[in-house]
C-alpha cells in the first residue's frame, strides 16, 4: 500500500477532535451535566489560573502555578462531580434560575498527536472560546479566552485528560463561575 | 452619636432595630463614605510576604483608589498613592514586580522606591533646576503598621495608632496571622490574590463577613454537595458541635466576629480524617498551641470583619478579603489565603485545594453569598423599595458586656447563641460606627474610648 498522505491524517484527526470539542460544548449548553462528567478521565486535571499584568519578560509571573499557587479553579473529577451535585439540588441559588449559557469553540488547532496522526492515542489541542451566560432578566457574561486540552483515545470516542482555561481577563468581570469553560 | 436617631434623621435607628435602604443604593451618601471613612480608617493593604525583597511591590488598593505597598532599598516598607504628582497617570500598572523605580509612561516623572522623586525629564532646562523635588515625591500614607506581617494603612495623620484601632479586637487577627500551633505571626500568603466585581454595595459583604449566622438556607447546596475539609460532608469544622458560639461586637471600634470558645481541656474534634499527613500537622498544633498559649488555645476563630471593609477568616478556609468599593452599586472583592509558611508542603497542597473549592467566585461557598448580595442590592434601588428599612433586631438587648466561659474571658458586648442560634449584634455594632464616621467632624470624636480610659484613670 502507498504511504498514506499525512495531510488526510491530519485533516481526519483535526475533524474528530473538532467534533469532541463541539459535541462537549453541546452536551454543557444543554445542560447534560453527568453526560460530560462521563467526556472526563478520571484522572482529568482542570485548571484555571488567574492571569496578572506583569512587566515585559517577567511572563513566569503572568499565571498563577498549578498545584501550588491560588486559581480560579485548579481540581479533579471528584470536585467538579460535586459541583454538578450542587446545581442538581435545586437550591444552589446562584444557579437558581438556571443559567443560559452558549459556548462557542473556534480556532481548533491539533498541535500534536502520540504516537502518529494516524494512530493517535493522545492528542494536545488548543482552541479559543467565547461564552455567552446571561440569566434571570438581563444579566449578562461573555468571557474570551484559550483553551489549551489534553485529550485520550478511549476506544471509538475521547476523553479529556486536561484542560488549561485562559481567560482574557485580570480582574474577573463576572460576579461567579458557576459553569463549566 | 444618638442611638435613637443616627446619622442623619434616622438612617440608622437602633433602637427600632432598623437601617435605611438609603445608606447602600443613595450615591450621595457612597461619595460621603470616601471622604468619612475611607480616608480616615485604617485600611488593608497586603502582606509583607508579597515583597520579601527590596524593591518588590505589590499594587493594591484603599477604598477606590490605587496604591502601592513596596520595600525600598533600605528594607522599609511604604504605602503610596498610585499617581503621578505632575499629571495624575498611574506611575505602575502591573500588579505585582520588582524595580528600582516608577516611572510615569507620560511625561517621564520617576521616583525612588522610597516614594522621593528621582528624575524630571529637562529639569535643567525647562525647570531651570528650580523645581524643590523634595516636596514633589509620591503621596505616603499619613500612617503605616506592621502587625504581624500583614500591613494596614490610613490617609488620617489623626487616626490613633492600628494597635488602639483594634482595640480588644487584636486576639482576633492575632488567630489569623499567627500560626496554628501558636507562634506569632507565621501566617504567609499563597500566590494568587483573587480579584472580582460584583453588583452590590460594598457593605453586602462587610455585613455579611461581620457574623451572619442566619443564611444557613444560602449553603445548603454546598453542604449537600458535601466539600468539607475531610473530602466531604459539610462545608465546615466539626469545633461548632461543641463549643460555645458567640458573637462578639467590640463596640467602640465597629469591629465584630463570630467565635467559638472550647469548653476547658478540650481540644477540637479530629478533622482531615481523608488526610493522614494534614490530620496529624493539626493535632501536632493544637498540642502546640495548648503548650504555649494555655486557655487562650480554646479560642477558635470565625468571619469576622475589621471596620470597615476587611474580612477575616480565621479558622479555615483561612483567608483576608478587602471589599474595595468601586461605586453604590459594585464592589470589587479581593481575597488573600494564608498557610502557615512552615508547614509540609503536602499540608498547604491539601489546604490550598480546600479554600479554592470553597472561597471566591469559584468557591461553591462564596457563589451563593454573592447572588444574595446582588438581588439584594439591585431589589433596594427603587423609589417604593427605598421607603423601607431593613429590619436589624434580631437579640436586640440580650448581649451582655464582658463574657466569660470556664475561666476565659471575653472582652466586648457578647451573645452567647449556642441556645439562640442567631443574632444580628454584630450588624448593629457595624452600622452604629458606620453612622458615627458619617457624623463625626475628626477623630477627636471617634476615639470615644479616650475619655472613658480618661475617667476610669482619674
Amino acid at each position: 500500500m502507498a504511504e498514506r498522505d499525512t495531510r488526510i491524517d491530519r485533516l481526519l484527526l483535526g475533524q474528530e477532535i473538532t467534533d469532541f470539542l463541539f459535541r462537549e460544548a453541546e452536551l454543557l449548553d444543554e445542560r447534560r451535566y453527568r453526560e460530560w462528567l462521563d467526556l472526563l478521565a478520571d484522572d482529568v486535571r482542570y485548571w484555571m489560573p488567574i492571569r496578572r499584568n506583569v512587566k515585559l519578560g517577567d511572563d513566569e509571573s503572568e499565571f498563577t502555578r498549578a498545584n501550588s499557587d491560588i486559581n480560579w479553579f485548579d481540581e479533579g473529577k471528584e470536585t467538579l462531580s460535586r459541583r454538578v451535585k450542587q446545581i442538581e439540588t435545586g437550591i444552589h441559588w446562584a444557579e437558581e434560575p438556571r443559567s443560559r449559557l452558549s459556548h462557542l469553540v473556534t480556532n481548533v488547532q491539533v498541535q500534536s498527536a502520540e504516537p502518529s496522526l494516524a494512530a493517535a492515542q493522545e492528542v494536545s489541542v488548543t482552541s479559543r472560546f467565547l461564552i455567552y451566560r446571561n440569566r434571570v432578566e438581563t444579566e449578562t457574561d461573555i468571557l474570551v479566552g484559550r483553551r489549551e486540552d489534553q485529550l485520550r483515545r478511549n476506544g471509538a470516542g475521547w476523553l479529556l485528560a486536561r484542560r488549561k482555561i485562559i481567560l482574557d481577563q485580570n480582574v474577573l468581570l463576572s460576579k461567579n463561575l458557576t459553569f463549566f469553560i | 452619636m444618638n442611638d435613637k436617631h443616627g446619622y442623619r434623621s434616622g438612617l440608622v435607628d437602633l433602637r427600632a432595630g432598623e437601617v435605611s435602604r438609603e445608606i447602600f443604593v443613595n450615591e450621595h451618601i457612597y461619595a460621603e463614605e470616601q471622604e468619612r471613612i475611607f480616608a480616615r480608617a485604617w485600611l488593608h493593604v497586603g502582606h509583607e510576604s508579597q515583597i520579601p525583597k527590596p524593591g518588590d511591590y505589590f499594587v493594591s488598593s484603599m477604598g477606590e483608589e490605587s496604591v502601592i505597598l513596596c520595600r525600598d532599598r533600605a528594607n522599609r516598607i511604604h504605602v503610596f498613592l498610585n499617581s503621578c504628582r505632575h499629571r495624575g497617570m498611574k506611575v505602575c500598572r502591573y500588579d505585582q514586580g520588582t524595580t528600582a523605580v516608577f516611572t510615569c509612561p507620560y511625561h517621564g516623572w520617576s521616583y525612588g522606591t522610597d516614594g522621593r522623586l528621582v528624575g524630571v525629564p529637562y529639569f535643567r532646562e525647562a525647570y531651570h533646576s528650580r523645581l524643590d523635588k523634595e516636596k514633589w515625591g509620591l503621596v505616603e500614607v499619613a500612617q503605616m503598621h506592621n502587625y504581624k506581617g500583614s500591613i494596614w494603612a490610613t490617609w488620617d495623620p489623626a487616626a490613633p495608632g492600628f494597635t488602639e484601632y483594634l482595640g480588644d479586637f487584636t486576639r482576633y487577627l492575632d488567630l489569623q496571622l499567627d500560626g496554628w500551633d501558636g507562634r506569632e505571626g507565621q501566617a504567609e500568603v499563597l500566590g494568587g490574590i483573587q480579584k472580582w466585581l460584583v453588583p452590590c454595595n460594598w457593605k453586602f459583604p462587610a455585613e455579611n463577613f461581620s457574623g451572619d449566622t442566619y443564611h444557613n438556607i444560602s449553603h445548603r447546596s454546598v453542604d449537600l454537595a458535601g466539600i468539607g475539609p475531610s473530602g466531604a460532608g459539610r462545608r465546615d469544622m466539626g469545633e461548632r458541635d461543641v463549643s460555645r458560639k458567640l458573637h462578639v461586637c467590640i463596640p467602640d471600634r465597629g469591629h465584630q466576629t463570630i467565635h467559638y470558645v472550647l469548653p476547658a481541656g478540650k481540644s477540637p474534634p479530629p478533622a482531615y480524617l481523608n488526610a493522614p499527613i494534614v490530620a496529624e500537622y493539626f493535632r501536632h498544633c493544637e498540642e502546640e498551641k495548648r503548650r504555649l498559649r494555655g486557655e487562650e488555645a480554646r479560642l477558635v476563630g470565625a468571619p469576622g470583619e475589621i471596620f470597615p471593609n476587611t474580612a477575616l477568616l480565621s479558622r479555615q478556609p483561612r483567608t483576608m478579603a478587602v471589599w474595595h468599593p468601586r461605586s453604590p452599586h459594585q464592589t470589587e472583592c479581593w481575597r488573600w489565603f494564608f498557610v502557615d509558611r512552615d508547614a509540609p508542603t503536602e499540608v498547604k497542597h491539601f489546604l490550598r485545594d480546600y479554600y479554592i473549592r470553597y472561597s471566591g467566585p469559584a468557591g461553591m461557598t462564596e457563589q451563593d453569598d454573592m447572588e444574595n448580595w446582588n438581588y439584594a442590592h439591585a431589589a433596594s434601588r427603587g423609589t417604593i423599595a427605598r421607603r423601607y428599612p431593613y429590619n436589624y433586631d434580631q437579640g436586640s438587648g440580650t448581649a451582655v458586656t464582658d463574657y466569660e466561659y470556664q475561666g476565659l474571658r471575653v472582652p466586648g458586648e457578647v451573645i452567647d447563641l449556642t441556645e439562640t442560634q442567631s443574632s444580628e449584634q454584630p450588624m448593629r455594632n457595624f452600622y452604629r460606627r458606620w453612622a458615627e464616621f458619617m457624623e463625626a467632624d475628626d477623630w477627636s470624636q471617634l476615639a470615644t474610648w479616650r475619655a472613658s480610659e480618661r475617667k476610669a484613670a482619674e
